[in-house]
């Protein structure tokens, strides 16, 4: 469909001035339809979240659907109070920004690590700690699971920020160690020079002029501890459920209370969209992981 | 991960690399390096190998008093001989042969379109609207997707009655409850597509495009000779990245199917996390998931070796 689109906006290109530029104009109300289109599909299914939220029950289950009504609030209420999605916003706010947190601790030395010194196995362990990304969530939720068990860390929110670092600690390292780079060598020698300790040069001069890719990627290993069900479905199970696992919990029964589901919906995703508009520069480059620069 | 090793190669680094520290404790490397790839050890590395402890034995949770005894390879060939195990990884392979082109495709229209002259605020706003997809929670993509695709109020079926299309049960019939997955991935995930190709479209010189629309009128002549070098690299990325996202797939399906109707949309995440905790085999389902693991890595390997060797 995109190639045949494609070509009807080469359509129409002669020579010729008086028709190139209706052909011009042409293709400019193509490039503007296609990227209506974009636009559209990309929104709309947010779009619809948000307006379900707002709907009553009987105007979200109408059909044909209604798409003017009164919005109300009702559901983010009973969502938040009644279905308790509160706690588990709370609970999802404990767990990501703890991990988070624990991530910049143990993610931006080593990404300074590897951002100046040399050593052997370098490009190995830099390829251990990004290929932490390709594994499935399933393959260490297994084993996870009979470890907590075990500890009797089932439900609570220390053993999800554990295991979110197996992401978190990643994106930080990845991101991290980009931003140390550009930082300039010749302040770390000068500072060596006057006899301040590595640990110095890291502390006083390289964080501070890094903190704005460490904020980008603090905001990343937020997003992702934040987005994940499989873990927190696993190791949870009231205590400590995150709010994707909240929203899963409205799945049993026969009538399904759609607006409190998308009420919930909406309370997740619009922090996480707001955040991630925040980064939007570079999501491209949080989202790979160093598979493309 | 591939380009992201490759230093910028500054006099400083070049004099440290002549020196080849090595990583031992009187280097601040070390120290600097420890408390993370300790923790990583710990979180990402211990429990592989309890995982691999346990795909020998039997641990069947619903039935500890039979203990936990050694089973050799016994799960390994339960796995091997289990139709279903097959069946399971044969629709995620499917589900990536079809929605991952799809994705490619789609996204490098967006990019073309994103990338054209003219329009800034339209083109904006649309560069804008892309981060919706991307930052939408996974689990709630899948909610988001029962919504849309409700036999009897479902959005989905509204819009197809003005092509004349009559209202489908689009989670209750296999074949579409497939399709319904893959097009909630494919809105998700072709904007991903689409920056990584608008950021390669953005290192094509200014000068090589002008050059040869100069040449030439044909978008898919200059697409080809001038665009593809530089999209070569982050189609590449593309392809890594989601085939292993593929192979992770399981929040979104989890809300929207929960692997049904049957089993027409249980993937392989699915059916492992089926096994191990609403059937409650551990062992089992710890061999399945080491074989994941070594498939995860084989596919990758093979990716870097048959297709970025070819493009750096």
């Amino acid at each position: 469909m995109s190639l045949s689109l494609l070509g009807l906006l080469t359509i129409g290109a002669a020579p010729r001035s008086h028709r190139a530029r209706t052909g011009r104009r042409r293709a400019t109300i193509w490039h503007a339809l296609a990227l209506l289109v974009i636009f559209l599909s990309s929104v709309f299914p947010f779009y619809w979240m948000v307006t379900t939220s707002l709907k009553k029950q009987a105007d979200a289950l109408a059909y044909p659907p209604v798409w003017r009504f009164t919005p109300t609030l009702e559901h983010y209420i009973d969502a938040l109070f009644t279905h308790d999605v509160a706690g588990s916003l709370i609970n999802s706010l404990i767990v990501a920004s703890s991990t988070t947190v624990l991530a910049i601790l143990l993610g931006t030395p080593a990404a300074y690590a590897l951002a100046r010194y040399e050593f052997r196995g370098k490009r190995d362990l830099w390829f251990w700690f990004i290929s932490n990304r390709m594994v499935s969530p399933v393959v260490l939720a297994v084993p996870f699971f009979l470890i907590a068990t075990k500890l009797d860390l089932i439900d609570t929110h220390i053993v999800l920020i554990l295991l979110y670092l197996t992401f978190s600690l990643p994106i930080v390292v990845w991101i991290c160690t980009d931003q140390f780079r550009n930082v300039p060598i010749e302040l770390d020698e000068a500072a060596r020079l006057d006899g301040a300790s590595p640990w110095r040069v890291f502390w006083k001069i390289n964080l501070p002029l890094a903190m704005p890719g460490i904020v980008v990627s603090a905001i990343f290993a937020f997003i992702f501890s934040w987005n994940d069900l499989l873990y927190a479905l696993v190791l949870t199970r009231d205590n400590a459920a995150t709010s994707p696992v909240a929203a899963t919990n409205y799945m049993s029964g026969y009538e399904l209370p759609w607006g409190e589901i998308m009420a919930t919906g909406t309370l997740i995703v619009l922090p996480m969209v707001i955040f991630a508009l925040l980064v939007s520069g570079r999501l491209v480059q949080g989202l790979t992981m160093g598979a493309v620069k | 991960m591939l380009n992201g090793t490759v230093q910028r190669t500054n006099p400083a680094t070049a004099a440290r690399k002549r020196a080849r520290l090595r990583l031992w404790p009187r280097s601040p490397a070390f120290w600097f390096l420890f408390p993370a790839v300790f923790a990583l050890a710990v979180i990402g590395i211990y429990p592989l190998l309890v995982a691999l402890y346990n795909s020998v034995h039997q641990y069947r949770l619903a039935d500890l008093e039979a203990g936990t005894p050694f089973v050799g390879l016994d799960n390994y060939v339960a796995t091997f001989a289990d139709a279903t195990f097959w069946q399971a990884l044969g629709r995620t392979m499917l589900f990536l042969c079809l929605t991952l082109p799809l994705e490619i495709a789609l996204g490098l229209f967006a990019a073309l379109m994103l990338h054209r002259s003219g329009l800034a605020w339209m083109r904006a706003a649309a560069r804008v609207s892309l981060v919706i997809p991307m930052a939408t929670t996974y689990a709630v993509v899948g909610l988001i997707g029962r919504l849309i695709f409700n036999r009897q109020f479902g959005v989905a079926n509204y819009l197809l009655s003005f092509f004349g299309v009559p209202p489908q049960d689009w989670l209750g019939d296999p074949t579409l409850a497939y399709v319904s997955v893959m097009i909630m991935d494919v809105w998700q995930w072709t904007p991903f597509c689409a920056l990584i190709l608008l950021a390669g479209l953005t290192m094509v010189p200014k000068e090589a495009e002008e050059a040869a629309r100069l040449e030439t009128r044909k978008r898919l002549t200059i697409l080809w000779h001038i665009e593809r070098p530089y999209l070569l690299p982050g189609l590449t990325a593309i392809l890594i990245l989601r085939s292993a996202d593929m192979l992770k797939m399981f929040d979104a399906v989890y809300t929207m199917t929960r692997g049904g109707p049957g089993a027409a949309t249980e993937f392989i995440s699915v059916y492992i996390e089926r096994i191990g905790f609403r059937l409650f085999d551990q062992g089992l389902a710890s061999a399945q998931a080491m074989l994941l693991l070594v498939l995860t890595i084989v596919l990758s390997r093979l990716y870097i070796r048959y297709i970025y060797r070819e493009v750096a």
